[in-house]
């Protein structure tokens, strides 16, 4: 069995095996709205590489992280549409 | 206030990437003693083809090459990207722990390729992924056990992608090709002279033979409903609705050529770095190789790269690589023949549908402009986060002004990096 970390995800727990991506630990838990668009609509993960930065979260404070690009790291505390 | 302390690297050999060319390159260049430097964005070498599923060991063409990676001596900066080139031979990268400059005699570009979208009415909604995109998020961990996928768009990416994801245990619903039924056996005929690319066809159609692929078909809309994604599916004459988890779209490969076109390379047509029999550039201290000089897959990609790390590093070039060049050459256009995008598929958005999706331009905002500068000025398409790397090429595909300039920092970067000065 993979070794299990948490973080928090705004402001709930939820468990992810070391070593996946922030961007699939999140999908995993059920999140699908990543992000709002400049126009109010829901927007999520698309191009899976680093690109389209549709996927970007907060990360301990700092915005506008990558989270297909981001490995999980125990205690990260992460906001969604921030 | 300038960063006085930005640290200064020196090589003989900078790789930017670390897909199969990039390490073709990278280990070419290092057995002639060379000092090498291999920059990539990724957490770990391998690019998005050679992406390793955590705790599975690569096999075969990859695992040969990952494994002659870990042995050589190149200076590896993985988690780094290059932002700016301020002089020739000079660029700047950011890494997680800060800005570096690279100073190098030649530069090896392996950026590789993304993946090409495009806009019909719902494509923004969440769950509504590339296909490459579905692959690399699986490797990274996202669990699609049970989870019902439709695959639409083009390309020999589709039944690889439905052939992992199975794997994985997902439910492929549909796979949808755009090509016709013709054009595929045509292709498939003209595999029947390379016997390394037919036993492959044929392993991935003996692993996907449960669902078919479906050619001549395409998705036309997608919404979100109680049930998941609802997705209608044009196949010949009939309209198909269909329910999904996900919908993971690829039409094709664009080339990331941003860093070329910023070091001053020359690029063609469909935007591939124009290169001679060695990989040379346009500009003399450049090489280019893999999907950056046109798609044409890992094989090309590993042999583009031993020849130009030999090049670069003044060792002879083996004829046996230039010989298999061209016939990868060859296969590439074989490739963008068939796969081309037929005008119903690139004309699938209505008025409302948005096509920059970092700014919400819609399609309707963007008629009647004259040239780029206006559809950024009036609309700011192209003029998000992304940087048009999502929409740039579908302006094209649509005929529109707006093929975007590429200006530094080609990343998004920390103003730190930014601020970054090299002592002379």
């Amino acid at each position: 069995m993979a070794e299990k970390i948490s973080l928090l995800v705004n402001g709930g727990k939820i468990t992810a095996d070391a070593g996946v991506s922030l961007a699939a630990a999140l999908m995993n838990a059920g999140f699908v709205r990543f992000g709002t668009s400049v126009m109010a609509e829901p927007r999520g993960p698309l191009c899976g590489m680093g690109i389209c930065m549709a996927c970007r979260v907060q990360v301990n404070g700092q915005r506008g992280i990558r989270s297909c690009q981001t490995p999980v790291r125990e205690g990260m505390e992460v906001v969604l549409d921030a | 206030m300038p960063e006085p302390s930005t640290p200064v690297e020196s090589c003989d050999v900078l790789v930017a990437g670390g897909g199969p060319a990039g390490i073709a390159a990278a280990c070419t260049a290092a057995a002639s003693g060379a000092a090498v430097i291999l920059v990539d964005d990724n957490s770990a070498p391998g690019g998005q083809i050679w992406r390793s599923r955590r705790k599975h060991p690569q096999k075969g063409l990859a695992g040969d090459w990952l494994a002659k990676f870990s042995a050589v001596t190149v200076r590896r900066l993985f988690g780094h990207r290059v932002v700016a080139a301020p002089q020739p031979r000079l660029l700047l990268v950011e890494g997680p722990d800060g800005a570096v400059f690279i100073r190098c005699g030649k530069l090896i570009l392996a950026t590789g390729a993304r993946e090409l979208f495009l806009p019909f009415p719902g494509w923004t909604l969440p769950n509504v992924v590339g296909a490459g995109a579905i692959q690399a998020l699986t490797k990274s961990g996202l669990d699609v056990r049970g989870k019902r996928v439709i695959l639409a768009g083009s390309g020999p990416l589709l039944p690889a992608v439905a052939a992992h994801l199975k794997h994985a245990g997902a439910d492929v619903a549909f796979i949808a090709e755009q090509a016709s039924a013709a054009k595929l056996l045509r292709f498939g005929f003209g595999l029947l002279g390379r016997s390394g690319k037919l036993r492959q066809a044929f392993t991935l159609w003996r692993r996907i033979r449960p669902w078919r692929i479906t050619p001549g078909s395409w998705p036309v809309c997608v919404e979100k409903s109680e049930s998941g994604l609802k997705v209608v599916i044009q196949s010949g004459v009939a309209r198909h609705t269909l329910y999904a988890d996900y919908l993971a779209c690829g039409f094709g490969l664009v080339p990331n050529n941003e860093l070329a076109i910023l070091v001053g390379c020359a690029v063609g047509s469909g935007g591939f770095v124009q290169v001679n029999h060695e990989n040379a550039a346009s500009v003399d201290w450049v090489y280019a190789v893999g999907e950056l000089t046109g798609i044409g897959g890992v094989e090309k990609g590993v042999v583009e790269g031993q020849i130009a790390g030999s090049a670069a590093t003044k060792q002879a070039v083996d004829r046996v690589l230039l010989r298999q060049r061209a016939a990868a050459v060859k296969f590439a256009a074989a490739l963008a023949d068939t796969f081309a995008l037929r005008a119903e598929v690139r004309n699938l958005a209505d008025a409302q549908t948005v096509i920059c999706r970092c700014e919400d331009v819609r399609l309707a905002a963007l008629s009647g402009l004259q040239d780029a500068r206006e559809l950024k000025l009036q609309t700011r398409c192209g003029m998000g986060p992304c940087q048009a790397r999502i929409c740039g090429p579908i302006l094209q595909l649509l005929g529109l002004p707006g093929q975007p300039s590429v200006r530094p920092p080609i990343q998004p970067c920390r103003l730190k990096t930014l601020a970054a000065q090299i002592k002379e």
